[in-house]
Protein backbone atom coordinates (compact mmCIF):
# COMPACT_ATOMS: atom_id res chain seq x y z
CA UNK A 1 0.00 0.00 0.00
CA UNK A 2 2.76 2.41 1.02
CA UNK A 3 4.70 1.47 -2.11
CA UNK A 4 1.76 2.54 -4.26
CA UNK A 5 1.63 5.93 -2.49
CA UNK A 6 5.39 6.35 -3.04
CA UNK A 7 5.03 5.37 -6.68
CA UNK A 8 2.19 7.83 -7.30
CA UNK A 9 3.98 10.70 -5.56
CA UNK A 10 7.26 10.03 -7.39
CA UNK A 11 5.41 9.85 -10.72
CA UNK A 12 3.75 13.19 -10.03
CA UNK A 13 7.16 14.65 -9.08
CA UNK A 14 8.68 13.49 -12.36
CA UNK A 15 5.73 14.83 -14.40
CA UNK A 16 5.87 18.21 -12.66
CA UNK A 17 9.67 18.40 -13.12
CA UNK A 18 9.40 17.74 -16.87
CA UNK A 19 6.59 20.29 -17.14
CA UNK A 20 8.74 22.92 -15.36
CA UNK A 21 11.60 22.34 -17.83
CA UNK A 22 9.36 22.55 -20.89
CA UNK A 23 7.31 25.59 -19.89
CA UNK A 24 8.27 28.94 -21.42
CA UNK A 25 5.91 30.89 -19.15
CA UNK A 26 7.97 31.47 -15.99
CA UNK A 27 4.89 32.42 -13.94
CA UNK A 28 3.40 28.96 -14.51
CA UNK A 29 6.81 27.39 -13.86
CA UNK A 30 7.02 29.10 -10.45
CA UNK A 31 3.54 27.83 -9.56
CA UNK A 32 4.56 24.31 -10.59
CA UNK A 33 7.68 24.61 -8.44
CA UNK A 34 5.40 25.31 -5.49
CA UNK A 35 3.42 22.19 -6.35
CA UNK A 36 6.71 20.27 -6.65
CA UNK A 37 7.64 21.33 -3.11
CA UNK A 38 4.21 20.38 -1.79
CA UNK A 39 4.55 16.92 -3.39
CA UNK A 40 8.01 16.56 -1.81
CA UNK A 41 6.53 17.53 1.54
CA UNK A 42 3.85 14.82 1.15
CA UNK A 43 6.60 12.35 0.27
CA UNK A 44 8.57 13.29 3.41
CA UNK A 45 5.41 12.85 5.50
CA UNK A 46 4.87 9.38 4.06
CA UNK A 47 8.51 8.59 4.90
CA UNK A 48 7.85 9.66 8.55
CA UNK A 49 10.19 12.69 8.30
CA UNK A 50 7.58 15.11 9.59
CA UNK A 51 10.12 17.77 10.62
CA UNK A 52 11.56 17.93 7.10
CA UNK A 53 8.05 17.93 5.58
CA UNK A 54 7.16 20.88 7.79
CA UNK A 55 10.15 22.86 6.54
CA UNK A 56 9.65 21.90 2.90
CA UNK A 57 5.98 22.91 2.96
CA UNK A 58 6.68 26.26 4.61
CA UNK A 59 9.89 27.22 2.79
CA UNK A 60 9.60 25.44 -0.54
CA UNK A 61 5.90 25.77 -1.24
CA UNK A 62 5.34 29.01 0.65
CA UNK A 63 8.17 31.49 1.01
CA UNK A 64 10.39 30.61 -1.97
CA UNK A 65 7.37 30.69 -4.31
CA UNK A 66 6.55 34.20 -3.10
CA UNK A 67 10.20 35.29 -3.46
CA UNK A 68 10.22 33.91 -7.03
CA UNK A 69 7.02 35.81 -7.80
CA UNK A 70 8.55 38.97 -6.35
CA UNK A 71 11.55 38.44 -8.64
CA UNK A 72 9.28 37.94 -11.66
CA UNK A 73 7.52 41.20 -10.81
CA UNK A 74 10.90 42.94 -11.12
CA UNK A 75 11.86 41.28 -14.43
CA UNK A 76 9.49 39.66 -16.90
CA UNK A 77 7.67 36.37 -16.86
CA UNK A 78 8.48 35.09 -20.35
CA UNK A 79 11.53 33.00 -21.17
CA UNK A 80 13.49 33.90 -24.33
CA UNK A 81 15.72 30.94 -25.16
CA UNK A 82 18.71 31.75 -27.36
CA UNK A 83 18.93 28.32 -28.93
CA UNK A 84 15.82 26.64 -30.21
CA UNK A 85 17.36 23.51 -31.71
CA UNK A 86 18.79 20.70 -29.61
CA UNK A 87 22.54 21.01 -29.01
CA UNK A 88 24.36 17.71 -29.23
CA UNK A 89 27.40 18.15 -26.96
CA UNK A 90 25.57 19.49 -23.90
CA UNK A 91 22.95 16.75 -24.34
CA UNK A 92 25.65 14.06 -24.34
CA UNK A 93 27.31 15.59 -21.27
CA UNK A 94 24.02 15.74 -19.36
CA UNK A 95 22.95 12.21 -20.31
CA UNK A 96 26.40 10.80 -19.43
CA UNK A 97 26.44 12.54 -16.01
CA UNK A 98 22.90 11.38 -15.33
CA UNK A 99 23.78 7.80 -16.27
CA UNK A 100 26.79 7.84 -13.91
CA UNK A 101 24.61 9.17 -11.08
CA UNK A 102 21.93 6.52 -11.65
CA UNK A 103 24.67 3.87 -11.79
CA UNK A 104 26.01 5.11 -8.45
CA UNK A 105 22.60 4.68 -6.79
CA UNK A 106 22.85 0.89 -7.35
CA UNK A 107 25.50 0.80 -4.60
CA UNK A 108 23.25 2.62 -2.14
CA UNK A 109 21.47 0.59 0.55
CA UNK A 110 17.78 0.05 -0.09
CA UNK A 111 15.33 2.55 1.42
CA UNK A 112 14.66 1.60 5.05
CA UNK A 113 17.29 -1.15 5.06
CA UNK A 114 18.16 -1.85 8.74
CA UNK A 115 21.63 -3.04 7.66
CA UNK A 116 22.50 0.32 6.07
CA UNK A 117 25.78 1.79 7.43
CA UNK A 118 24.04 4.94 8.66
CA UNK A 119 22.09 2.92 11.23
CA UNK A 120 25.23 1.44 12.78
CA UNK A 121 27.39 4.44 13.66
CA UNK A 122 26.01 7.07 16.05
CA UNK A 123 22.29 6.39 15.58
CA UNK A 124 22.14 3.51 18.14
CA UNK A 125 23.80 5.77 20.73
CA UNK A 126 21.20 8.51 20.13
CA UNK A 127 18.33 6.04 20.37
CA UNK A 128 19.59 4.37 23.54
CA UNK A 129 20.88 7.39 25.47
CA UNK A 130 18.69 10.36 24.48
CA UNK A 131 16.29 9.65 27.32
CA UNK A 132 18.85 9.69 30.14
CA UNK A 133 21.38 12.14 28.63
CA UNK A 134 19.04 14.80 27.27
CA UNK A 135 15.61 13.87 28.63
CA UNK A 136 13.71 15.26 25.65
CA UNK A 137 10.95 13.09 24.15
CA UNK A 138 11.53 14.28 20.56
CA UNK A 139 14.77 12.65 19.50
CA UNK A 140 15.10 14.85 16.39
CA UNK A 141 15.23 17.96 18.55
CA UNK A 142 17.76 16.34 20.87
CA UNK A 143 20.05 15.45 17.95
CA UNK A 144 19.67 18.81 16.19
CA UNK A 145 20.00 21.13 19.16
CA UNK A 146 22.26 19.20 21.52
CA UNK A 147 24.25 16.33 19.99
CA UNK A 148 24.74 18.30 16.79
CA UNK A 149 24.58 21.76 18.28
CA UNK A 150 27.63 22.82 16.26
CA UNK A 151 25.88 21.95 12.98
CA UNK A 152 22.78 23.92 13.89
CA UNK A 153 24.94 26.83 15.04
CA UNK A 154 26.61 26.78 11.61
CA UNK A 155 23.23 26.64 9.85
CA UNK A 156 21.93 29.61 11.81
CA UNK A 157 25.05 31.55 10.86
CA UNK A 158 24.50 30.61 7.20
CA UNK A 159 20.94 32.00 7.35
CA UNK A 160 22.24 35.15 9.03
CA UNK A 161 24.94 35.56 6.35
CA UNK A 162 22.39 35.01 3.57
CA UNK A 163 20.24 37.78 5.04
CA UNK A 164 23.20 40.16 5.25
CA UNK A 165 24.06 39.33 1.64
CA UNK A 166 20.53 40.05 0.41
CA UNK A 167 20.42 43.28 2.40
CA UNK A 168 23.70 44.45 0.87
CA UNK A 169 22.81 43.42 -2.69
CA UNK A 170 19.21 44.64 -2.81
CA UNK A 171 19.25 47.38 -0.20
CA UNK A 172 22.91 48.35 -0.55
CA UNK A 173 22.20 51.48 -2.56
CA UNK A 174 20.21 52.89 0.37
CA UNK A 175 23.18 52.36 2.70
CA UNK A 176 25.58 53.90 0.15
CA UNK A 177 23.23 56.87 -0.36
CA UNK A 178 22.95 57.41 3.39
CA UNK A 179 26.74 57.28 3.72
CA UNK A 180 27.26 59.72 0.81
CA UNK A 181 24.70 62.16 2.17
CA UNK A 182 26.42 62.11 5.54
CA UNK A 183 29.80 62.63 3.86
CA UNK A 184 28.45 65.53 1.73
CA UNK A 185 26.88 67.28 4.70
CA UNK A 186 30.05 66.65 6.68
CA UNK A 187 32.30 68.25 4.02
CA UNK A 188 29.90 71.19 3.72
CA UNK A 189 30.16 71.71 7.44
CA UNK A 190 33.96 71.78 7.18
CA UNK A 191 34.13 74.35 4.37
CA UNK B 1 -5.38 49.73 -5.45
CA UNK B 2 -7.94 46.96 -5.54
CA UNK B 3 -9.45 46.34 -2.13
CA UNK B 4 -9.13 42.63 -1.50
CA UNK B 5 -11.90 42.65 1.09
CA UNK B 6 -12.55 38.92 1.56
CA UNK B 7 -8.86 37.86 1.69
CA UNK B 8 -8.15 40.73 4.10
CA UNK B 9 -10.96 39.77 6.49
CA UNK B 10 -10.01 36.11 6.31
CA UNK B 11 -6.32 36.85 6.82
CA UNK B 12 -7.17 38.91 9.91
CA UNK B 13 -8.66 35.72 11.31
CA UNK B 14 -5.83 33.52 10.07
CA UNK B 15 -2.66 35.52 10.80
CA UNK B 16 -3.02 35.42 14.62
CA UNK B 17 -3.65 31.68 14.39
CA UNK B 18 -0.58 31.23 12.14
CA UNK B 19 1.60 33.14 14.61
CA UNK B 20 0.14 31.26 17.58
CA UNK B 21 0.84 28.00 15.75
CA UNK B 22 4.42 29.17 15.14
CA UNK B 23 4.86 29.74 18.88
CA UNK B 24 3.35 26.30 19.56
CA UNK B 25 5.81 24.69 17.12
CA UNK B 26 8.61 26.68 18.75
CA UNK B 27 7.96 25.72 22.35
CA UNK B 28 6.51 22.27 21.75
CA UNK B 29 9.55 21.24 19.68
CA UNK B 30 10.88 19.19 22.60
CA UNK B 31 7.80 16.97 22.53
CA UNK B 32 6.47 16.93 18.96
CA UNK B 33 7.76 17.56 15.46
CA UNK B 34 9.07 21.05 14.90
CA UNK B 35 11.59 23.39 16.41
CA UNK B 36 13.17 26.75 15.95
CA UNK B 37 13.65 26.68 12.19
CA UNK B 38 10.11 25.52 11.38
CA UNK B 39 8.59 27.94 13.87
CA UNK B 40 10.62 30.83 12.46
CA UNK B 41 9.58 30.02 8.92
CA UNK B 42 5.90 29.81 9.87
CA UNK B 43 6.10 33.11 11.75
CA UNK B 44 7.88 34.67 8.77
CA UNK B 45 5.15 33.33 6.46
CA UNK B 46 2.58 35.06 8.68
CA UNK B 47 4.43 38.38 8.30
CA UNK B 48 4.69 37.86 4.52
CA UNK B 49 0.96 37.10 4.27
CA UNK B 50 0.24 40.34 6.13
CA UNK B 51 2.54 42.23 3.72
CA UNK B 52 0.87 40.73 0.66
CA UNK B 53 -2.61 41.78 1.74
CA UNK B 54 -2.04 45.10 3.48
CA UNK B 55 0.89 46.50 1.55
CA UNK B 56 4.56 47.01 2.29
CA UNK B 57 4.16 50.36 4.04
CA UNK B 58 1.69 49.11 6.65
CA UNK B 59 3.75 45.96 7.17
CA UNK B 60 6.87 48.05 7.74
CA UNK B 61 4.95 50.03 10.36
CA UNK B 62 3.90 46.85 12.15
CA UNK B 63 7.28 45.10 11.79
CA UNK B 64 9.89 47.83 11.69
CA UNK B 65 12.94 46.91 9.54
CA UNK B 66 15.23 48.39 12.20
CA UNK B 67 13.76 46.07 14.86
CA UNK B 68 13.91 43.11 12.46
CA UNK B 69 17.62 43.81 11.87
CA UNK B 70 18.21 43.65 15.61
CA UNK B 71 16.32 40.34 15.78
CA UNK B 72 18.34 38.92 12.84
CA UNK B 73 21.56 39.42 14.77
CA UNK B 74 19.99 38.87 18.21
CA UNK B 75 18.96 35.27 17.52
CA UNK B 76 22.47 34.30 16.39
CA UNK B 77 23.92 36.10 19.41
CA UNK B 78 21.51 34.27 21.74
CA UNK B 79 22.66 30.95 20.28
CA UNK B 80 26.31 31.89 20.58
CA UNK B 81 25.69 33.38 24.02
CA UNK B 82 24.39 30.03 25.30
CA UNK B 83 27.59 28.45 24.00
CA UNK B 84 29.77 31.07 25.71
CA UNK B 85 27.71 30.77 28.91
CA UNK B 86 28.47 27.06 28.91
CA UNK B 87 32.21 27.87 28.69
CA UNK B 88 31.92 30.28 31.64
CA UNK B 89 30.02 27.65 33.62
CA UNK B 90 32.98 25.33 33.21
CA UNK B 91 32.02 23.18 30.22
CA UNK B 92 32.76 23.15 26.51
CA UNK B 93 31.21 25.45 23.90
CA UNK B 94 27.48 24.50 23.55
CA UNK B 95 27.76 21.88 26.30
CA UNK B 96 24.42 22.43 28.06
CA UNK B 97 25.05 19.96 30.89
CA UNK B 98 26.67 22.64 33.05
CA UNK B 99 23.94 25.28 32.60
CA UNK B 100 21.85 24.02 35.55
CA UNK B 101 22.45 21.95 38.67
CA UNK B 102 21.10 18.83 37.00
CA UNK B 103 22.59 17.89 33.56
CA UNK B 104 19.14 17.02 32.17
CA UNK B 105 17.73 20.37 33.31
CA UNK B 106 20.74 22.06 31.75
CA UNK B 107 20.04 20.28 28.48
CA UNK B 108 16.38 21.36 28.60
CA UNK B 109 17.34 24.97 29.23
CA UNK B 110 20.06 24.95 26.58
CA UNK B 111 17.83 23.42 23.90
CA UNK B 112 15.01 25.85 24.70
CA UNK B 113 17.26 28.92 24.43
CA UNK B 114 19.12 27.69 21.36
CA UNK B 115 15.89 26.86 19.52
CA UNK B 116 14.53 30.29 20.51
CA UNK B 117 17.62 31.88 18.99
CA UNK B 118 17.15 29.93 15.75
CA UNK B 119 13.45 30.83 15.64
CA UNK B 120 14.06 34.56 16.17
CA UNK B 121 16.77 34.73 13.52
CA UNK B 122 14.84 32.71 10.92
CA UNK B 123 11.59 34.66 11.35
CA UNK B 124 13.39 38.01 11.12
CA UNK B 125 15.50 36.85 8.15
CA UNK B 126 12.46 35.65 6.17
CA UNK B 127 10.62 38.92 6.76
CA UNK B 128 13.70 41.04 5.99
CA UNK B 129 14.49 39.21 2.73
CA UNK B 130 10.86 39.56 1.61
CA UNK B 131 10.82 43.26 2.51
CA UNK B 132 14.01 43.73 0.47
CA UNK B 133 12.50 41.96 -2.57
CA UNK B 134 9.18 43.75 -2.28
CA UNK B 135 10.78 47.16 -1.72
CA UNK B 136 13.11 46.79 -4.72
CA UNK B 137 12.32 49.15 -7.59
CA UNK B 138 10.57 51.68 -5.38
CA UNK B 139 11.94 55.18 -5.28
CA UNK B 140 11.23 56.00 -1.66
CA UNK B 141 14.21 54.19 -0.14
Amino acid sequence: MLDIVHLILFTFLAVVAVAIIRLKDLFAAVMLMGIFSLLSASLFTVMDAVDVAFTEAAVGAGISTILMLATLALTESEEHPEHNKIQVMPLIAVVATGAVLVFATFDMPRYGDPEAPIHHRVAPHYIEHTDDEIGVPNMVTAVLASYRGYDTWGETTVIFTACVGVMLLLGGHAIVDRFRRRKDSGSEGDS
Amino acid sequence: MISHLIPRVLSKLLIPLIMLFALYVQFHGDYGPGGGFQAGVIFGAGIILYTLLFGLDRAKEAFRPRVLEIFVAGGVLLYGGVGIAAIFAGGNFLDYDVLAHDPTHGQHLGILLVELGVGITVAAVMATIFFQFAGRGRTDD
